[in-house]
């Protein structure tokens, strides 16, 4: 870990405008993702603001009738909020998918959506990687592959997203919302926020250097059966091979959104109309354009199935 | 459907296939041939006073020291342990202002007017916390290295259910947090134990919760 | 002592301290903390600078240079050694790769570099700042591929078990041409790691010419033999301190470069050093559990009497390296005339394979019991029958030379009435549970009692506490505690007047932990220190010999009675002593056995498995202490169902290392994965293993309890895998299509 600075701030605005002013800064909250990564040096910030201190901690409702989640809202809390629990279960579900308890007590709402790929050679610095040294080739590709991306990727990366909470956000239509150094505000759609490799892997979201987010807001609840379906080799504590957030209307239509496939969560919304008509329909057309490796070609089978298996289960609870 | 051919190599592929000079280095961002020539950053440090087990501590520390290293190197409080520093293995689980985290993905600075609880603020071996005595009695460990972040989070673990917390396997998200076998399972998940006491630990926690696993 | 003829009656046999369930020793240690682990140290070393090793970027080739300046001038920096201009080490005799590599480079994050700072932040930063120029080589990374090439080796491993390159009984190939049922199958295995909880870490400290090592060691003799061998130094000079181990499971059998570079960082800077392996070097930079393709032919008559079998396995290793002896349990487990085991070992370029927790029969069992479930079915056989239909109290290779104690069938008569395996449905794939398939699946168990010998000093003072000194290890394997329990049943005091005292070279040599060795031996050397004390307290007082009992600390001869304290006096009395062995082991074929049994539930939709229910049924002579051991065996059946169904590290075939380094992409199982697990000990002694009448019991849960979970998850989908582990992709196009 190389040295940096250190300082305490109390405002989103003060946050902001820290890190505008010192090179190499870096805004911190849960560290959960942040603090591995710098002691590999993948992340070297010379200078971290602590935001832990600026408020953004409550769950509100919107006069839209949607929730406002606060961008430190700890992932524990988040599952946990009896609203999320009753309106949008899908959420809480992928939380508690995710990672282990003590990780979810530290890990951010904002920072969930930031954290980055698990792929082993992103990890192993003696390895080429064009996201983290761009240019410097993709040691993935031809190697280990089963974990990786089968669509959404490209011939510089094949790298997923391992948010299972961003899943569920995007099968809700989330929007992020963000303060800049300049004090602007604004709002990105989930579908909008994290962008996929091309020749970029590096660029992993839509946010501007040194902006911040400071919520993400979730429109009003869409009802039907929520359910957060993650596969993985052992029970728990794992990262999915694939996961499956769906939200199903009594009559059969809903959306689909998929994680552990491709480097960011994985919607079709077109798809989505096949549902009345099953997994295989749906699947199908979610995956349209797949390019699987050898290693994970057998993830496009196990996401029609996992597909299955959540439509079933819903036709259960009906 | 297309799939990227298995033989396909990176640049790096096609130099590891013959005889090679390669420059790696431990920096990502550099060039391993270049002369020595970065000025090397000097250490920073920062003022942090938090609670350790009832007894207040002011520390300087480096700034990137975790709060596992400010407890186990500066503090000599080594009760928790370091399996993985990766935030991987949960060996390194205390309370924070009642809440598990694993320490070693915590900055001791960011921890400023925390209330830190670990394993030696737990019980002693003269005066054991239930959860230790339970240990002991169901045999919860073996070569005992992940046993405080184990015994920490347990302890964790029975309060999350009282103030109803879902988990992963809680059949219903509306109606109270249960407390079962399979409950206990999955949310002791992030405490890794190699040498596969899992079987006795639930039955150590189920016996102090009372309920059976 | 020597033990070479069959134990008669003696102390042990009281079982009133020894085979009681008692709480471990060492509990309120480990449980408040309080225990010290090798880098922990702060109560006897002060002031120890912080050492960070740098592990190779290429896993074959050369280092051409390595520019250190950066790191040198880095805050805080003391030493930075590499392996261009830091000392020439010398290889330890359990090493297969040096521990400090350069300019060759023979694997993957061998050791090249070591910095040494103030702190531990200061010497992670520098450590990064190290630059190094390499020319690659080309490696041998695919056992697939150069199994095709690889030659007969045969070999005895470390731990015990072992084979000839190849062995014959009888005729066979003509026997199995002519054998009506016959099952030719061939199973692979992956390579694995430990994995255990505490990386490998070391303080070194130099007084003068004597070195103190605080470390995480098994072996504490081999392992002072080896660092005096890598340092070129005399034994004597070398004193290691290894009383609390986070688990070793063989990772800690030898020198790791933790402890070879602490004490070359300590001379460097003139201070106290302590080293740890960071998480993620540790994998390519240690040992691990080689892979192997294993062929196993079973040829049977109608009546499901094997009269063929054959076993062969090839595994890859560095040059110099030992093979994986996956076929060594074949050669006793199971009659039949006509037999023949076979080992291949491959060149290869990956870190050092060597032993894992139950070297050979761990993976070997993995397929032997599978190609066993398999021959039975083609059999129209119950597995428990055809398994008891070729049981043997025999040597099968040396028809006479009678097993000392063999109880399979009954491990797995009681596990079948325990388990319910009545209600398991021959035909897979007929039970259904919600979204799960479940099936039932068994295997039996196997592992070799080894005896070696080993020492104790014992000694009481005046107050009667009796205080045992060894350099026997607790690797979480309840040493401290039974260890207690033999000198509290033998000087007749109770548990709490004993005080054990382990893991110090300064010690008398035990057996040490490893093979699932170390419980037998340890106490019988015990035992033999204690006897011989009880001998001289007995002529010091003048009492008979033949007469004097102790208990309650006491001794007593007739009408005549003295405490123990008063007895030895203020002065105290201290022996030593140890147990030494004839040929039993060579008269009896000495093994553990064992019947698992799994309930595993399939997701009919993703092909996930969970396990629901784990039994095993042990025959392992006496259990010194039910607690303990249960423990030893359910964390054994935890480790087997990684092995079964999610562990692999996985080759980098073109780079040369695995790349899933770390705890997160090489899963072991969590407390989810594992259900409440039950385990019986059969009430047994063995008299041919030692005067305790015991047998090691810490390996036998991982024998063959993956075959189980793969004969269960066969049972619930009607799917068989064999290549390990069991995951879903290697099987999710063939289970039953859903809606």
């Amino acid at each position: 870990m190389k040295p940096f600075s250190y300082e305490r701030v109390t405002s989103p605005a003060e946050a902001a405008a820290a890190v505008a002013r010192t090179p190499g800064a870096r805004f911190i909250a849960g560290g959960t993702n942040l603090l591995d990564l710098m002691k590999l040096e993948i992340e070297t910030p010379a200078h971290l603001v602590d935001v832990n201190g600026i408020g953004l901690d409550r769950i509100e409702p919107t006069p839209e009738g949607g929730l406002r989640i606060g961008a430190l809202v700890r992932n524990t809390d988040l599952a946990a909020d009896a609203t999320v629990r009753r309106d949008y279960g899908v959420l809480s579900r992928a939380l508690l998918a995710g990672a282990s308890g003590q990780l979810r007590n530290k890990a951010t709402t904002a920072g969930n959506l930031l954290q980055r790929t698990r792929c082993p050679y992103f990890y192993d610095t003696n390895q080429p990687c064009n996201k983290r040294k761009p240019g410097s080739g993709c040691s993935a590709i031809g190697g280990y592959s089963r974990p990786l991306a089968i669509i959404g990727s490209s011939d510089a990366c094949i790298a997923t997203n391992p948010s299972d909470m961003a899943v569920a956000l995007r099968a809700l239509d989330a929007t992020v919302e963000t303060v800049q150094a300049d004090g602007t505000t604004r709002t990105i759609a989930i579908a909008d926020f994290h962008v996929l490799p091309g020749k970029t892997p590096h660029i992993e979201t839509a946010l501007k250097a040194g902006e911040l987010i400071t919520a993400v807001t979730l429109p009003k609840p869409l009802g039907g059966t929520h359910i957060y379906h993650k596969v993985r080799d052992r029970a728990s504590y794992a990262f999915a091979i694939v996961s499956v957030a769906g939200v199903i209307q009594p009559a059969g239509q809903g959306r689909i959104a998929l994680g552990g496939v491709a480097p960011r969560p994985w919607r079709v919304e077109a798809a989505e109309g096949d549902l009345p008509k099953g997994a295989k329909a749906v699947s199908a057309r979610l995956l349209a354009g797949a390019k699987p490796t050898a290693d994970n070609a057998f993830k496009v089978s196990l996401v029609e199935r996992t597909i299955g298996a959540v439509l079933a289960e819903v036709k259960g609870k009906a | 459907m297309a799939t990227f051919p298995e033989l396909e190599l990176s640049r790096r592929g096609i130099l590891a296939s013959g005889a090679a000079t390669v420059a790696v280095s431990g920096l990502p961002q550099d060039d391993a041939q270049a002369a020595p020539s970065q000025t090397v950053k000097p250490v920073s440090t920062a003022r942090v006073s938090f609670t350790v087990n009832g007894t207040p501590q002011k520390l300087e520390l480096d700034t990137r020291t975790t709060l596992l290293d400010a407890l186990r190197e500066h503090l000599q409080l080594t009760g928790t342990k370091k399996g993985c520093d990766q935030g991987q293995c949960g060996a390194c689980t205390v309370i924070v202002d009642g809440r598990r985290i694993n320490s070693c993905l915590s900055l001791a600075v960011m921890h400023e007017g925390d209330s830190i609880t670990t394993v030696e603020g737990l019980g002693t071996p003269d005066k054991l916390h239930p959860m230790q005595a339970a240990f002991i009695r169901h045999d919860g460990y073996q070569c005992g290295y992940c046993t405080p972040g184990q015994i920490c989070s347990a302890v964790a673990v029975l309060d999350e259910i009282k103030a109803n917390i879902p988990s992963h396997v809680s059949a219903d998200l509306n109606t109270p947090a249960r407390l079962s076998g399979d409950e206990l399972r999955e949310r002791m998940s992030g405490n890794i134990c190699r040498c596969g006491a899992y079987s006795n630990i639930i039955e150590a926690i189920s016996d102090v919760a009372g309920g059976a696993a | 002592m020597k033990f070479d003829t069959p134990a008669g009656t003696n102390p042990i046999d009281q079982m009133k301290v020894v085979g009681k369930p008692v709480d471990r020793i060492d509990g309120k240690l480990k449980t408040t903390g309080t225990a010290p682990y090798a880098y922990e140290r702060h109560d006897v070393v002060k002031n120890a600078a912080y050492g960070y090793i740098v592990g190779s970027a290429i896993a074959k080739g050369r280092i051409n240079s390595m520019n250190v300046v950066d790191a040198k001038s880095a805050p805080g920096v003391l030493a930075v050694i590499t392996a261009l201009d830091g000392p020439k080490l010398g290889k330890g005799n359990s090493n297969t790769a040096n521990l400090f590599g350069g300019p060759d480079v023979e694997h993957y994050h061998q050791a090249i570099a070591l910095v040494v700072a103030e702190t531990f932040e200061q010497a992670r930063a520098a450590a990064h700042l190290i630059r190094v120029d390499y020319t690659r080589t080309d490696g041998k990374y695919d056992l697939a591929v150069q199994a095709k090439s690889a030659p007969l080796k045969g070999d005895g491993s470390d731990e015990g078990s072992g084979a000839p390159p190849v062995h014959r009984v009888g005729d066979f190939e003509a026997a199995f041409a002519a054998a009506p049922v016959q099952i030719d199958q061939t199973y692979t295995t992956p390579d694995e790691t430990h994995a255990m909880m505490e990386p490998h870490a070391t303080i070194a400290r130099w007084d003068g010419d004597k070195l103190t090592l605080w470390t995480s060691n098994q072996m504490i003799d081999w392992s002072r033999r080896d660092v005096a061998k890598i340092l070129g130094i005399p034994k004597d000079n070398v004193r290691l301190v290894s009383p609390y181990i986070g688990g070793g499971f063989g990772g800690k059998l030898f020198v790791r470069a933790d402890a070879a570079l602490a004490a070359v960082g300590a001379k460097a800077v003139g201070r106290p050093v302590k080293v740890t392996l960071q998480r993620a070097l540790i994998m390519n930079n240690t040992t691990h559990r080689p892979a192997t393709i294993q062929r196993v032919r079973i040829g049977t008559d109608r009546s499901g009497k094997i009269t063929a079998i054959a076993h062969e396995s090839t595994s890859g290793n560095l040059p110099n390296g030992d093979l994986e002896t996956a076929v060594s349990q074949t050669r006793l487990l199971y009659a039949g005339a006509n037999r023949l085991v076979s080992m291949r070992l491959a060149l290869l370029d990956l870190p050092e394979g060597n032993a894992m927790r139950a070297p050979g029969e761990a993976p070997g069992m993995m397929a032997l019991e599978v190609a066993m479930d398999e021959a039975a079915e083609k059999l129209g056989m119950d597995p428990i029958e055809f398994r008891v239909r070729n049981d043997t109290q025999e040597d099968p290779e040396k028809p006479g030379r009678r097993f000392s104690h063999r109880n399979l069938t009954e491990c797995l008569r009681r596990g079948a009435d325990m388990f319910g395996w009545d209600k398991r449905m021959a035909k897979p794939g007929q039970r259904r549970d919600g979204r799960w398939l479940v099936g039932m699946g068994m295997a039996a168990g196997f592992r070799n009692n080894i005896v070696t010998k080993s020492a104790a000093r014992v000694s009481i003072d005046a107050k009667g506490v009796v205080t045992v000194r060894t350099d026997m290890t607790d690797i979480g394997t309840g040493s401290y505690t039974i260890i207690a329990q033999t000198a509290a049943e033998v000087m007749g005091v109770p548990l709490e007047q004993v005080v054990v005292l382990l893991g110090d070279s300064d010690f008398p040599v035990a057996a040490g932990s490893g093979g699932q060795w170390g419980a037998n031996n340890s106490t019988a050397g015990v035992y033999a220190a204690c006897m011989k004390l009880r001998a001289a307290i007995v002529q010091k007082l003048g009492y008979d010999q033949a007469r004097a009992e102790f208990t309650n600390g006491t001794v007593r001869a007739g009408n005549r009675s003295v405490s123990l304290g008063e007895a030895v006096g203020q002065a105290g009395l201290t022996v030593e002593d140890g147990i030494e062995y004839g040929d039993l082991d060579k008269q009896y074929q000495q093994s553990t056995f064992a019947g698992h049994f799994v309930e595993a539930g399939v997701d009919a939709a993703t092909g996930e498995v969970r396990l629901r229910r784990m039994l095993a049924v042990c025959s392992a002579g006496r259990i010194l202490n039910p607690k303990s051991a249960r423990s030893q065996v359910i964390g054994a059946m935890t480790m087997g169902a990684g092995a079964a169904l999610m562990e692999e590290a996985v080759v980098d075939k073109r780079f040369g290392f695995f790349v899933n380094h770390d705890l997160a992409s090489y899963e072991v199982p969590v407390h989810a994965d594992i259900p409440h697990q039950d385990v019986i000990f059969l009430d047994e002694t063995d008299d041919k293993s030692s005067p305790m009448k015991a047998k090691g019991v810490g390996e036998l849960g991982i024998c063959g309890v993956g075959a189980a979970i793969a004969n269960a998850i066969y049972n619930a989908t009607g799917v068989r895998v064999r290549e390990y582990p069991i995951t879903l992709d290697k099987y999710l196009d063939r289970l039953p299509q859903v809606v």
